[in-house]
């Protein structure tokens, strides 16, 4: 019925930057959640279903999930000027911020009560992240092979303290070659 | 403070980049054991603080790389950490986005897809118990952690407000 690639709306590289800007700065606590609100309802550049292929393909892909979601935007409506642009906007405010909170941690962060608060979310961040993970693991399909290369892979960084480099340069060609015969 | 060798954790960072399929969830544990375990760069306590306080900003958690480059070596030391992070990620993404536009349906695409799916699940899971070892020192900071992601599984709540309790807990001596 609908189709969506016909009703791309224009999106100049400004709006790009700007939007991407109040994403990021309004990213606490993780920046997915932002990102689909700016995207698919306040601007509506994208449909669910295009945000969610969008997310899937910058997932997959090295880098910051979020961060190669921008980069697909601001690509898909003004070209690589538009990605530029999107990213610019995405990333120029937070390094800035980040840098800010160093300093000021710089000038307070021996203050004990600062310490025992930052220890204190360290632990609820370790939390949120877990339960980030628990949220993915639901969408593996309910068949050994994935759960194997999940485990292998949990195995070497999280137990035996191999370096990343070696653990995903042995398993991610075989996973692949393997989902390749599977065709699944 | 060691001198640090910019160069050197610039290459570093950029090849973790080049491989970082899960992002930077899925990079910590090796950033981790580069700067604390291998360069005695940071301590554990400088480092999970480093990465608490880039969760607390405002934008994507992966800026905690940005901060320990700023930590090092000011902001020649920011630049050579958040450089890394841009360039493979924005070069093969534009690359593979401009394919995948073109050919949605290539055996490729699904084979990657599905193939490297569970691998990126299995490095954030490790991510999450390295980084729970890290901050938590006793039985009372791992129930925080479990609980919160109890709450973040079970309720919708704005995740702002766990994070301030546990700030709370922290200056009451909890944890």
């Amino acid at each position: 019925m609908q189709q969506p690639e016909s009703n791309k709306p224009s999106v100049s590289r400004l709006e790009l930057f700007l939007t991407f800007s109040r994403i990021t700065l309004s990213s606490f606590g993780g920046a997915l959640f932002w990102a689909r609100l700016g995207l698919v309802e306040r601007q509506r550049w994208l449909s669910e279903r295009e945000f969610a292929e969008l997310l899937t393909l910058g997932q997959l892909l090295p880098g910051p999930n979020v961060l190669n979601l921008t980069v697909l935007v601001g690509y898909r409506f003004a070209g690589w000027s538009g990605a530029a642009a999107a990213v610019s906007g995405y990333l120029i405010w937070p390094f800035l911020v980040v840098i800010g909170m160093g300093m000021a941690y710089q000038h307070y962060g021996a203050l004990p009560q600062v310490r025992q608060a930052l220890a204190g979310m360290s632990t609820v961040a370790a939390g949120l992240l877990l339960a980030t993970v628990i949220k993915l693991a639901m969408v593996l399909p309910r068949r050994w092979r994935p759960w194997i290369f999940g485990a292998f892979a949990f195995a070497g960084i999280g137990l035996l303290r191999w370096p990343l480099l070696w653990v995903i340069g042995a398993l991610a060609p075989c996973a692949v070659f393997m989902a390749w015969r599977a065709r699944d | 403070m060691d001198r640090v060798d910019l160069g050197a954790l610039f290459l570093h960072f950029l090849a973790l980049w080049c491989v970082a399929v899960g992002g930077p969830s899925a990079i910590l544990p090796d950033i981790h054991r580069y700067v604390v375990e291998v360069n005695h760069l940071l301590t554990n306590r400088e480092f999970a603080e480093i990465y608490t306080l880039a969760q607390v900003a405002p934008g994507p958690n992966v800026m905690y790389v940005t901060l320990i480059g700023w930590h090092l070596a000011g902001w020649a030391g920011a630049a050579a950490t958040t450089v890394p992070l841009l360039v493979p990620a924005t070069t093969l993404t534009l690359l593979v986005g401009h394919l995948n536009e073109r050919y949605p349906n290539a055996a490729i695409f699904r084979a990657v897809r599905s193939g490297l799916m569970p691998i990126t699940i299995g490095l954030m899971f490790a991510s999450a118990t390295i980084l729970m070892r890290t901050v938590n020192h006793d039985w009372r900071g791992y129930l925080i952690s479990l609980l919160t992601a109890a709450v973040v599984l079970g309720r919708p709540w704005n995740p702002l407000w766990l994070l301030g309790a546990g700030a709370l807990a922290g200056v009451l001596g909890f944890v």
